[in-house]
């Protein structure tokens, strides 16, 4: 399998935000929002593919743990913060 | 056939009228606060707004006392507690080797992140039981002269640092035993064993985002370090300590310390910045606010501040929406302020004034934005009603005041 293009990366990476934002917790999903961007940023300019791929491997498995985690936390939701409801609500 | 599809196409079509969702009963403590939505001119319909108050949950700012499990971690311990639930000690069939297996893994990431040798670590349920299997080592020892340094890594009410690696190397020097309690700093300051010549060290899951009711104890192989068993029984974990290894605990302390070796670096620039935060924002607005412990050897995520001639209690009662303590949770039952405040030679007046604000890695900029802002809000507030307040504004010395008795 040839590795990863830059399409793909792209992809990967705003399946892993889109599914992000539906955590219910506050915390949760701000943490993952957040690591995500800076994560993908912070390994912007990697050039080795072999490095490049291992890195994908590890984003799909991490998007595999955001999709159940995301799906429990919404079975066992609870009440907003109370600072939920002052700032907009996918930050 | 055609039955069967057909019922098939019913059953996928309406799934949501068939199963409904089962919500989880919620526990959790329900505040009334109220919603303070603008409320407009048109009365809106009933359907929608039949109560103005909503029910919202506090901030959570007290990551010294536990910490909320990482997503990752759970993910890790769930398949053993629903389809991987054997016994790690079983050793005739699969069900017991998969256990095993998990467990050596756990315990190779538990090593990884202070850089010791997996066989040098005992899993325990927690820090607390670490601790006492270390010490107990002192009551058995058997040489007139053997003894035990015991230091905590990092405070967990003032977040200092203690020089581990200078104590470490002084302890081995004079061949003395060094133990430390590093609950606070497992995961969130770089730990060697070998490099600081730590010979016990206590390790707690719930303190780094992994599950509560399980720990570990470090102890060293070479030079051998002997401890007493605390608890006999069927001789697991090396005859140290007897009991059940808790497979999915295990499991969720090992995915702690690898998520934690991970995001050390991460974690710590983030939360440095937050805790410069908080700390500018406050003192820049407030008088009279002593951070204790030394800046200079801080662990950023525990900040504890004393805000003069405001009672700690009053405070933390004032700052309901946000969950804060004062002093250690293990003796919050009392009203005795926090010995580690004594110690450090904290006035008594500015001791009961202490709060702790913990940073974790979960804390966002907008919740240490919102705590500083009702922070400073209450302490003003409070400083309005105090009679001693008053007499400081008006220029009065109070450690000159002679209090009568009546």
């Amino acid at each position: 399998m040839a590795a990863s293009s830059r399409a793909q990366v792209l992809d990967l990476y705003r399946a892993m935000l889109r599914e992000s934002k539906h955590f219910s917790a506050y915390n949760y999903r701000s943490y993952a929002i957040r690591r995500i961007r800076d994560a993908f940023r912070e390994n912007k300019s990697v050039k080795d593919p072999v490095q490049i791929q291992a890195l994908m491997n590890k984003a799909k498995r991490d998007l595999g743990i955001i999709r159940r985690q995301v799906h429990i936390g919404q079975m066992y939701s609870t009440d907003k913060l109370i600072i939920e409801n002052q700032e907009k609500p996918r930050t | 056939m055609l039955l069967r599809t057909s019922w098939r196409l019913v059953a996928a079509a309406a799934p949501a009228a068939l199963w409904p969702r089962a919500k989880a009963p919620t526990r959790g403590l329900r505040l009334r606060v109220v919603d303070h939505a603008p409320q407009s001119a048109v009365p809106s319909d009933a359907a929608t707004a039949p109560e103005a108050e909503s029910v919202l949950r506090p901030l959570y700012m007290d990551v010294q006392a536990t910490t909320p499990l990482d997503p990752r971690v759970l993910d890790a311990m769930l398949p053993y507690l629903v389809n991987y639930y054997g016994n790690p000690h079983s050793r005739t069939h699969a069900y017991g080797w998969e256990s095993e297996a998990a467990m050596e893994r756990a315990r190779q990431q538990v090593a990884s992140l202070i850089g010791a040798d997996p066989r040098e670590i005992i899993f325990t349920s927690g820090a607390t039981e670490s601790n006492n299997i270390a010490i107990k080592e002192l009551e058995a020892a058997i040489q007139p002269d053997t003894s035990l340094v015991s230091v905590m890594t990092v405070n967990n009410e003032i977040g200092v640092k203690q020089p581990i690696a200078e104590i470490g190397h002084i302890c081995s020097s004079r061949k003395v035993y060094f133990h430390t309690d590093a609950a606070q700093a497992v995961g969130k300051i770089p730990l060697d064993v070998n490099d600081m010549k730590i010979d016990l060290m206590s390790i707690s899951g719930h303190k780094i985002y992994g599950p509560k009711g399980v720990g570990a104890i470090y102890i060293r192989r070479r030079p051998r370090v002997r401890v007493e068993a605390l608890q006999s029984g069927g001789g697991q974990e090396r005859g140290m300590r007897s009991g059940t290894v808790p497979t999915p605990l295990v499991v969720g302390l090992g995915a702690a310390c690898e998520v934690a070796q991970q995001e050390m670096e991460y974690d710590h620039k983030r939360i440095s910045k937050l805790a410069e935060r908080l700390t500018q924002k406050i003192m820049k607005s407030l008088p009279d606010v002593v951070m204790n412990g030394d800046p200079e050897h801080h662990y950023p995520g525990c900040i504890n501040l004393s805000f003069a001639y405001v009672e700690g209690e009053s405070l933390l009662m004032a700052l309901k929406d946000v969950a804060l303590s004062s002093g250690s949770a293990c003796t919050s039952a009392s009203l005795e302020p926090s010995y580690v405040l004594r110690a450090i030679g904290t006035d008594e007046d500015l001791a009961h004034s202490s709060i702790r604000f913990g940073i974790g890695r979960f804390t966002t900029e907008e919740e240490v934005d919102y705590t500083v802002e009702k922070c400073i809000y209450h302490v003003k507030r409070l400083r309005e009603m105090s009679p001693l307040w008053e007499m400081v504004q008006d220029g009065i010395d109070l450690k000159s005041i002679k209090w009568t008795q009546h």
